[in-house]
């Protein structure tokens, strides 16, 4: 669970974007039931931070604003906020390095992604942001893609089939402003087998079955 | 083996157009209405027929589950929920369909919902699939937009909204009374059952929970007839079912196979074989983390299904094969599902907060041998303390693991400790710190 800290504004307010994503969140439940926007409405915040100040994060003050809009007690939305692990209860840096230590990729190599990404990022522990405030680095717990194991999540796209080198060519991209294209970093297809389909071989997708 | 033309899932590797058009050429939204048309009670009992069992783990015959909700139409809603908050560590089958095969999903919601009386569907996709759920959100607006979902969806005469419900990175969310508790706005903590979801669930109401493989896999069950899907497969473990390999194999991957294969088999043409050939195999864990795992010996002759892996005290789970060869650090791999299970722990009940953190802490010990050999029996004495004595399988989850390493390993974990005392002097040194220098033990 994330611990809040007490570098907070003292002020949020939705912005036109969100209030637009905010209609139609709440479109979709029973209007008697608005509560349900507590994890929409939190991503809402994140994502508005992170276009107003760079940081993917949820002031305290933002968990108000999300109580009033939801009419429900402040504590419930704290509770939520720091219940799931997705939101950041404290800045963090341009981009989040998410490495999946769980066992699928441990096995086949997560130990050197994560030194990888201590390296190029000069991050000594997890948890740390780098000193250029680009990075913040987390280990998370299974991210199910393990059949493209070792996977490192960087903000909410999944970079897949790593190795330490092609990490650190990964994090040098995004020091120098790039985007790579997400996925497997291999010559894969997918969840197919390295080196070609093994079934479904017919290349356009006919009937049912 | 499976041929290609008796798989359900034709784009599980996005190999084709994975929107509208794609499916409907895929055969997805053909004359949804004939098969609504035959009517609630054929639909289900046809599911039932099928022999389907639930894809997410548990393998509760889906038809049944179905027939659960009450009869008739009440006064009060009714919800189909989809669990698609695939967090079991070694399980990645959903992400494929929420990605690749979306329209399969939606329909096959359409048809479930019809048959169950319920006009609404709420989707739950686990936070992290951030570019599945942009897939299936996309599909939802196209199909929306076909008239395919919303008044008279489809032409079925039956008025139908699906909602996507995004986690946010709470694995206890998985649990389907846990799954309802967030889906509501709160933290994911699971209910105390009964009530069940059929009785009292979302928001109160009748609710059905199903996995994202067990609904997806309707639409075509029920257009091909269920004597077909039960015809694959093997008595009680019919059809087929999505499955992956990770770990030690040449070719990790995802694919759909027939149950009631050979593991060897499965992991010889999927996965293009064990690292090192064979012989080099150490154990395999057949379904997701929680399953407990199968030395080499078994996976010479098991097969893939819920009876046969159930006959060698493990489970089918999710399918989702976990393989590791012999250079696998076999107590380190248990003990970092302890510490994933420690992470996820929602904290309600006392057995699995204090549970799995102490199993954590002992296993990290056991993992550098820095224990006594009769711990190994302490610990496997609280896994029993912790196994059945929670709300939700959380607890049996963190368990599991952990017997099947000490039935199948208990002479590594052994050796280990031996190892240890060689290299570390008496049993006096047990709760000391790793690498305590001897000297400083002196100078206390």
């Amino acid at each position: 669970m994330s611990s809040v800290t007490n570098a907070q504004p003292d002020h949020f307010e939705f912005d036109e974007i969100s209030e637009g994503e905010i209609i139609t969140i709440l479109a979709k439940y029973p209007p008697e039931r608005k509560a349900s926007g507590a994890l929409p409405l939190l991503y809402v915040v994140q994502n508005q931070m992170k276009r107003q100040t760079g940081s993917a994060w949820v002031p305290t003050v933002a968990m108000d604003a999300v109580a009033r809009r939801l009419e429900v007690a402040p504590i419930r939305i704290y509770e939520v906020a720091t219940f799931y692990f997705m939101f950041n209860t404290k800045p963090i840096g341009k981009y989040h390095l998410q490495v999946c230590t769980t066992t699928s990729c441990w096995l086949r190599g997560s130990d050197d992604v994560l030194s990888a990404c201590k390296k190029a990022t000069g991050i000594h522990s997890i948890g740390e942001t780098s000193e250029d405030g680009l990075f913040t680095l987390s280990e998370v717990e299974c991210l199910g893609a393990c059949s493209n194991a070792p996977i490192l999540q960087v903000d909410n796209d999944f970079f897949e089939d790593l190795d330490g080198p092609r990490t650190e060519v990964l994090i040098e991209a995004l020091k120098r402003g790039d985007y790579p294209e997400p996925g497997p970093t291999i010559n894969r297809e997918a969840c197919a087998p390295e080196g070609g389909r093994r079934v479904l071989l017919e290349e356009t997708g006919s009937g049912q079955g | 083996m499976l041929s290609d033309k008796d798989r359900i899932y034709t784009n599980l590797y996005g190999q084709n157009d994975w929107r509208l058009a794609g499916a409907r050429a895929r055969g997805d939204w053909d004359d949804t209405k004939a098969i609504t048309d035959k009517g609630r009670d054929w639909i289900v009992n046809e599911m039932k027929a099928s022999a389907l069992r639930g894809r997410g783990g548990a393998g509760f015959p889906t038809g049944v589950k179905w027939s659960f909700m009450p009869k008739g139409d009440g006064p009060v809603p009714r919800y189909l929920v989809i669990n698609g908050d695939e967090s079991e560590p070694g399980t990645c089958k959903d992400r494929e369909i929420l990605r690749h095969e979306p329209h399969k999903l939606i329909e096959s919601a359409l048809i479930a919902s019809f048959a169950m009386g319920a006009h609404a569907s709420y989707i739950y996709v686990r936070g992290e699939f951030y570019n599945e759920a942009r897939h299936l959100q996309i599909a939802i607006d196209e199909a929306y937009e076909a008239g395919l979902l919303g008044k008279n969806a489809a032409g079925t005469g039956w008025d139908f909204d699906f909602y996507l419900h995004r986690g946010a990175g709470a694995y206890i969310c998985g649990e389907e009374t846990a799954l309802l508790e967030s889906l509501e706005g709160k933290k994911g903590q699971p209910r105390m059952k009964p009530p069940f979801p059929a009785g009292a669930g979302l928001y109160g109401c009748p609710t059905t929970v199903n996995n994202v493989e067990s609904i997806a896999s309707a639409s075509t069950i029920l257009r091909r007839g269920a004597s077909w899907f039960s015809g694959l497969g093997r008595p009680n473990n019919a059809g087929t079912k999505l499955m992956a390999i990770s770990g030690h194999v040449n070719t990790p991957c995802v694919f759909e196979e027939e149950l009631g294969v050979p593991m060897k088999e499965i992991i010889e043409k999927h996965g293009g074989g064990v690292r090192g050939g064979w012989d080099n195999l150490l154990a395999v864990i057949p379904g997701g983390c929680s399953v407990p795992l199968l030395p080499k010996d078994i996976c010479e002759t098991v097969l893939m299904d819920y009876d046969s892996l159930r006959a060698e005290r493990s489970g089918l789970g999710t399918g989702c094969m976990i393989v590791m060869d012999k250079s696998t650090d076999i107590i380190k791999a248990i003990a970092r599902f302890s510490q994933f299970f420690k992470h996820e722990s929602c904290g309600q009940c006392t057995p699995c907060r204090e549970g799995t953190g102490w199993m954590m802490r002992v296993m990290n010990r056991m993992v550098e041998g820095r224990a006594e050999i009769e711990e190994i029996d302490m610990l496997e004495q609280v896994t029993r303390q912790v196994e059945g004595h929670t709300i939700c399988a959380l607890g049996d989850a963190a368990a599991w693991p952990i017997q099947g390493l000490i039935r199948h390993f208990r002479p590594v974990m052994e050796e280990r400790i031996r190892d240890y005392k060689r290299q570390h002097g008496g049993p006096q040194q047990v709760q000391l710190p790793a690498g305590t220098p001897v000297a400083a033990i002196a100078a206390e």
